[in-house]
């Protein structure tokens, strides 16, 4: 199983039976593959949809501009509703791609200053809004540790996030505390912690990730 | 409402002027004028949108051609040539917080001043902006903001400009149509009065001033 895939597979755990879920661009957007059968999730993508399975039309796409299909109880909006539904507090759960993550679980994942200048599309409004931030991410970059004490990259929030999954580990969160709860199969704590920069709280129960 | 060619309605735009152009990776973007935009070479521009698509699509047009002197957007992210044209410096560009672009854009249609966002609050985007403090939560004062013309692209118009929209090509185009001095609409379809109902419309027809006729 590919980095990948092994994210998009742990974090579709995450999602329960109604929840209306925002995916991001990337990795996050495979998380749609793998929603268990036995509930029905919401996907918002930015540009308005509630989206599903079923049709497919020029004018009718994801927040890439790719065509995607929505099952009968799909519904369309403007933006200004779609992130009305963001800050407002009403998406339960948004999955975004990350450059950096501090210790206390503060994200960087809008621009590498002078070298990479995407913009923060909607990842501002869905980390100060969404009730759970979620982030989607390599553990390494080119062996360099994304997991930092401080980020040298701008923030996107200084809203916290709340669970960040890697093809290594799921760390959490708690009280603004980089904390592990999970190891990938065949990843040890210590493979872990040499991977992350950020002090890493380690509880007794870690427990090996199901996929 | 006036029914216009495509060509008159840029000739319309003069060198300078500031756009609203509807459209989201170009779903949703008016091509044709767009397109007539490219042909009579019309410079200095300023673009306000969603983002500037992609290299040849849509907004990627403009900027290809070199006609965009300054973008307000919330995502440059696939299309290259903005990126480097930034890194040159040969345009500005000013990156906005997507829910933040589309309020301000939503309050300088609706006769506000602004609007009072957490979304920025500790990171670059509260720079040189006025921070609230409003029941114990900070904000941020996000001006509302107008341009002399909104390009919307709707899926139906009728005969006096009422429009509806289709699918996530909405997007910012009717909020973009309240927010301009001139508002210059295209539709997939232009059809009798009628046929789209009351509750339908959402951009209502006293506030487009031109529907571009089909070819």
């Amino acid at each position: 199983m590919d980095a990948a895939t092994i994210i998009a597979k742990r974090i579709a755990q995450e999602l329960r039976n109604g929840m209306l879920v925002n995916l991001g661009i990337g990795i996050p957007t495979m998380v749609a593959n793998y929603v268990p059968a036995d509930i029905r999730v919401y996907f918002q993508s930015e540009n308005g949809p509630i989206p599903e399975h079923g049709m497919e039309h020029p004018m009718l796409t994801d927040a890439g501009g790719r065509p995607v299909s929505a099952l009968p109880g799909a519904c369309t909006f403007d933006s200004a509703k779609s992130f009305g539904l963001i800050r407002g507090g009403h998406v339960d759960m948004t999955v975004l791609g990350g450059l950096q993550v501090d210790a206390h679980g503060r994200l960087a994942n809008w621009v590498i200053p002078g070298k990479m200048v995407p913009g923060m599309g909607g990842a501002m409004d869905l980390v100060t809004g969404a009730r759970k931030v979620v982030i989607a991410m390599q553990h390494t970059a080119k062996g360099k540790p994304k997991i930092v004490d401080k980020c040298d990259l701008p923030l996107t929030s200084i809203r916290p996030i709340d669970l960040l999954v890697s093809e290594m580990a799921v760390i959490a969160f708690p009280g603004g505390r980089a904390t592990l709860l999970e190891t990938a199969p065949g990843v040890s704590v210590a493979d872990v912690r040499a991977a992350t920069q950020a002090e890493l709280a380690v509880p007794a129960d870690v427990h090996e990730m199901r996929l | 409402m006036k029914t216009i060619d495509v060509a008159d309605a840029v000739a319309m735009i003069p060198d300078g002027a500031s756009l609203m152009i509807g459209g989201f990776m170009a779903v949703g973007t008016p091509e044709r004028v767009i397109d007539e935009l490219v042909r009579q070479g019309k410079r200095n521009l300023t673009v306000i949108a969603n983002d500037t698509a992609m290299p040849g699509k849509g907004i990627g047009k403009l900027v290809r051609a070199g006609l965009v002197a300054k973008t307000i957007a919330s995502h440059i992210g696939l299309n290259p040539e903005t990126q480097k044209q930034m890194i040159d410096g040969t345009m500005e560009v000013d990156l906005v917080p997507q829910g933040t672009l589309v309020e301000r854009i939503r309050a300088g249609g609706y006769g506000l001043g602004g609007v009072l966002t957490p979304t920025g609050v500790g990171t670059v985007v509260e720079e040189g902006k006025q921070k609230l403090e409003v029941d114990g939560k900070t904000f941020l004062v996000e001006k509302a903001m107008r341009a002399d013309f909104a390009l919307v692209h709707a899926f139906l118009a009728d005969y006096i400009g009422n429009l509806a929209y289709a699918l996530t090509a909405r997007n910012f185009n009717p909020i973009m149509a309240m927010a301009a001095d001139k508002v210059i609409a295209t539709a997939e379809n232009i059809v009798p009065i009628g046929v789209i109902s009351p509750d339908q419309v959402v951009t209502p027809a006293p506030i487009v001033d031109y529907l571009v006729a089909h070819e």
